[in-house]
């Protein structure tokens, strides 16, 4: 397994890819990839269907993500007494990824004993396919008393896939202040970029066809935690 | 003239026999008649009923001939299974002078679809002021008998008064549409829980109910005939049957849409279901039925309103009130009153043809199927059932209520004096 | 949620729920912000076609489509080709060639949103329509009522005033009643449909009872002329028996709210006093339109597919 950023060359491998069967969201992460019944074209064998993480392997993942931030901290801006984490904010992505940015928070917390700022910024109205998704609940956008102005910004998501919703992330942080840097952090990059966007801090790499699925259970949304890689089925792909 | 011999057709629905049709009269009755050279008409499992007469059609010309014209409306009638129509005088000009009521008789006779019976304005241009020249009417070439300003009510009732009386003269009668107009001023439907609910502004039935009650007073306080055009509630209904027990002359009719919709179908917006008076609630359509069947109504009339159809898709306030009525005002009876066993076939011809004929003094109709008489004559088939396309309608218009909707009964064919204007269910001309 | 937003039965209790969620998280992702404007409905066209003058309402609706980005066409009768003789079905064929993805109407005639939502393929959203609905009214009183006292469910809402010619009476009835709060109704007799005993609410004339028990007082607009077609004798006397002036709000409740959906006759049915008291929402109401109509413009446009 490979640890740390990706480079863009999964971006160019699977280009040809999105023109044929585009996924044009990341709906895909939590449904199906598939918008048809048309057979998903991938060269990428995928992983084996099942569980990828258990509930201790995303304990560790997650911890192993606590100590790579501060890391960053420290060494990424303007030296200070608290390793810098006075200037990070980690901002969850809803719905997933909000509870992640407080677990990894809090788990920085406990290895330095210094709180982190976390907050949320619901990217629904900020999507480019709402169409192709159809509209959803909203869930909130809240960000610390602080602000997020000239600091630190590490956006958190569960599964990062075609690099849309990072990019309405991004748009979403725009109007929402001014950071010094953004940084991305997720669970699972599963591959098949549509935008040159890749992750600061990945959880766990894993190659998938396009016609799997990857699902994220965290116990505050779903009662379990737990990474799965399913087969799309014929029902799911019709959603 | 040809000859036609129509071959077991049930005479009012009872037993089979042959109808020999002859130089424009009913030559014979009977088993197997046989008549050389003439047309066989094969009519087994048809009812024969004398031609259906309506008093109360609008066929807008002269002034809207884009809507319907005397003769679209002539070939409507027949394919419905009609022999005489009355033309109501709301036309542009008004019919309220001799010129205008023979323009249209003679067009009518001209179309020789039907015979077109016009009908007379009661005031000057139907503005409720003054009587518009009865007499010179009654006297001219259409021998006008029924005199209306169907559309709008004779409110005044000291007019109304004089209008009942003296029509006595020539043995006319006043047919009335009765709608108090202060009380209905912007209406739009029958007022109750759907207009509140709909914010249609409405039309209470009282309105209709207060004229009636008042006409049938002035009725016979003169001693004079009154008619009631398209009676709509159950109190009307009500008021009529006092008044017949009174001694009243007075007869009512009922339109086709009166007696099968509801105000439920004003919930669509859609105008082709806005007339006047409203569609109105269940319990009205069933006092409706009951009265057409016990006789306190007395006929049928379709009030066949044809519009343009930029008159009709518009916003609801915005277009005419009025439908389609004369090509399924047959299967709408049958449907609501037949097949039910409110009224057997005999009923039919009294209520459809018979009563009409009389109320309007229509020579010619409205008579007896027996040797003799005038070939005014139709043919139903009974089992027949067709969905309404508006589309494959004769009348010039599109506005009918009834589109997708089934129906029984087929018009197979019309006889006007011995002359089919409607064979194999189709317009002879 | 249904495709068009014509009254306010188009609506059940989830969907109901759902646009006053929505609006919520919009008032708090924009609240504080220096840019108050969300990508959400770029490259869609939203048409504002009003029959009818109302500047409030059509601003309310512009401006709730421009926050999201929305294209918008302003199509006023006046000056147009409707005032011309345009049939709506004609002007509903043009809107559609327009490509217009949202029509927002205001008429004068009950049901042109019904008929105009059989023309177009775009979502249809009833403005106000004659004397029949204004759904979105209704939301945003529904949302104003929410945020001040908490809740809906079992919220007692009294609607003063001309409930026959209302609009807002009319759908404030159906979706308060939806979203669990009991409606009283408090007029003259003669401004209360014949057919109001089918509604979902009580019906009283006589407003001094009802006072101590609402939490909520909803003042609608009655026009003086109503007196000419003999509604009620006088201004004066309808003022003495319907106005909320400051005795009578001192009959209501600590907590109780008093609102108008605008343009306030003052001194007729709402005394100047009473509309600029702190427990009046009017303002708020304004400012709720625009949440709430982003959240509606948003829910019916935001996935239906072209
Ligand atoms: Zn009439």
């Amino acid at each position: 397994m490979a640890d740390g950023p990706r480079t863009r060359v999964q971006y160019r491998r699977h280009r040809s890819d999105h023109s044929f069967n585009d996924p044009s969201s990341e709906a895909g992460k939590e449904a199906s990839l598939a918008r048809s019944s048309e057979p998903a074209r991938s060269s990428t064998p995928g992983s084996a269907p099942g569980t990828l993480l258990s509930a201790a392997d995303v304990a560790r993942v997650v911890d192993r993500m606590a100590h790579q931030l501060i890391e960053r901290a420290a060494t990424g801006g303007p030296a200070s007494a608290d390793g810098g984490l006075a200037d990070l904010v980690l901002v969850g992505i809803p719905t997933r990824g909000a509870p992640l940015a407080r677990r990894l928070a809090a788990r920085i917390q406990a290895f330095t004993g210094t709180g982190v700022d976390v907050g949320t910024a619901d990217i629904t109205l900020y999507r480019d396919d709402l169409r192709l998704r159809g509209v959803r609940a909203l869930e909130p956008t809240v960000l610390p008393d602080a602000g997020i102005d000239g600091r630190l910004v590490v956006l958190v998501d569960d599964v990062l896939f075609s690099g849309r919703s990072v990019r309405a992330a991004l748009d979403a942080l725009r109007d929402l202040g001014r950071p010094r840097s953004v940084q991305l952090a997720v669970l699972v990059d599963r591959g098949h970029r549509e935008l040159p966007i890749r992750a600061d801090f990945v959880g766990k790499n894993v190659p998938t066809s396009r016609s799997q699925q990857v699902k994220v259970h965290l116990a505050e949304v779903d009662g379990v935690d737990e990474v799965l890689v399913t087969e799309a089925t014929g029902t799911e792909a019709a959603q | 003239m040809t000859t036609y011999l129509i071959k077991g057709a049930r005479p009012l629905g009872g037993e089979p026999a042959d109808i020999l049709v002859k130089d424009g009269r009913i030559a014979a009755i009977g088993d197997s008649l046989s008549a050389t050279g003439a047309e066989v008409v094969e009519a087994a499992g048809l009812i024969a009923l004398p031609g259906l007469v309506d008093l109360h059609t609008h066929l807008r010309e002269p002034g809207r001939e884009d809507a319907e014209t005397v003769e679209t409306g002539s070939r409507a009638a027949a394919l419905g299974g009609f022999t005489a129509v009355h033309a109501m005088a709301n036309t542009d000009p008004v019919a309220d002078t001799a010129g205008v009521v023979e323009q249209v008789w003679r067009l009518g006779q001209e179309a020789g679809l039907v015979d077109v019976v016009p009908v007379g304005a009661v005031t000057v241009g139907l503005k409720g002021e003054r009587l518009a020249e009865l007499g010179a009417m009654a006297d001219s070439a259409a021998r006008v008998r029924v005199f209306s300003d169907d559309g709008h009510c004779v409110s005044d009732p000291a007019l109304m008064r004089r209008a009942l009386e003296y029509v006595k003269a020539f043995d006319g009668v006043v047919a009335q549409h009765a709608e108090e107009p202060r009380l209905t001023v912007g209406a739009q439907m029958h007022e109750g829980d759907r207009s509140a609910r709909l914010g249609l502004t409405g039309w209470p039935a009282a309105a209709e109910e207060a004229i009636i009650a008042r006409d049938v007073l002035l009725a016979e306080h003169v001693g004079a005939r009154l008619h009631v055009c398209h009676v709509s509630t159950a109190g009307s209904v009500e008021i009529l049957r006092w008044a017949k027990s009174r001694g009243v002359q007075v007869t009512a009719e009922v339109t086709p849409h009166h007696l099968l919709l509801t105000d439920a179908c004003a919930e669509s917006y859609d105008p082709v279901f806005k007339v006047n008076p409203p569609l109105r609630t269940d319990a009205d359509v069933e006092a409706l039925r009951a009265g057409l069947a016990d006789g306190t109504i007395d006929a049928v009339g379709t009030d066949h309103a044809p519009h343009a159809v930029e008159d009709k898709e518009s916003e609801w306030a915005q277009a005419r009130p009025g439908m389609l009525g004369l090509e399924q005002a047959l299967s709408v009876v049958i449907e609501t009153m037949v097949e039910p066993g409110r009224l057997d076939w005999a009923g039919v011809a009294d209520r459809m043809s018979v009563r009409p004929a009389a109320i309007g003094r229509v020579d010619g109709h409205g008579r007896p199927l027996a040797p003799g008489e005038p070939a005014n004559l139709v043919l139903v088939d009974p089992s027949a059932r067709a969905t309404v396309d508006p589309a494959a309608l004769a009348s010039r218009s599109r506005n009918s209520p009834y589109a997708g909707r089934e129906l029984p009964g087929r018009v197979v064919a019309t006889f006007l004096k011995g002359t089919p204007t409607v064979l194999d269910g189709k317009a002879v001309k | 949620m249904k495709r068009h937003l014509l009254e306010a039965a188009d609506l059940d209790r989830d969907d109901a729920t759902l646009v006053l969620d929505t609006a919520a998280q919009i008032d708090q992702a924009l609240a504080g912000r220096e840019v108050k404007k969300l990508p959400t409905l770029r490259g869609r066209t939203v048409v504002n076609l009003f029959y009818e003058d109302s500047t409030r309402t059509r601003i309310s609706f512009e401006l709730a489509a421009k926050r999201l980005s929305a294209d918008v066409i302003n199509f006023s009768a006046k000056g147009s080709s409707v005032s011309k003789g345009e049939s709506l079905k004609d002007t509903a064929l043009t809107l559609e060639a327009m490509g217009a993805d949202a029509v927002v109407v205001r008429h004068w005639a009950s049901g042109a949103p019904h008929r105009l939502a059989n023309w177009v393929r775009g979502s249809v959203v009833n403005a106000g329509d004659g004397t029949h609905e204004h759904p979105t009214q209704a939301l945003l009183d529904a949302y104003t009522i929410r945020q001040r006292l908490g809740r809906l469910d079992g919220v007692r809402v009294t609607i003063v005033g001309d409930v026959l010619h209302s609009r807002v009476a009319r759908s404030n009835v159906g979706l308060l009643h939806t979203l669990g709060a009991e409606v009283t109704l408090v007029a003259p007799p003669t401004l209360l449909p014949v057919g109001v005993g089918s509604w979902p609410a009580e019906v009283g004339y006589d407003l001094d009872a009802v006072l101590p028990k609402s939490d909520v007082v909803m003042m609608l607009r009655v026009q003086a002329e109503r007196m000419n077609a003999s509604y009620f004798p006088s201004a004066r006397e309808y003022s003495r028996r319907y106005g909320l002036d400051a005795r009578r709000m001192a009959a209501l409740p600590d907590d109780a709210i008093v609102m108008h959906p605008g343009p306030m006759n003052r001194g007729m049915e709402i005394a100047a006093e009473v509309a600029d008291s702190v427990r009046s929402t009017i303002v708020e109401q304004v400012a709720n339109g625009v949440s709430t109509r982003m959240a509606v413009l948003y829910l019916l446009l935001g996935g239906s597919p072209q």
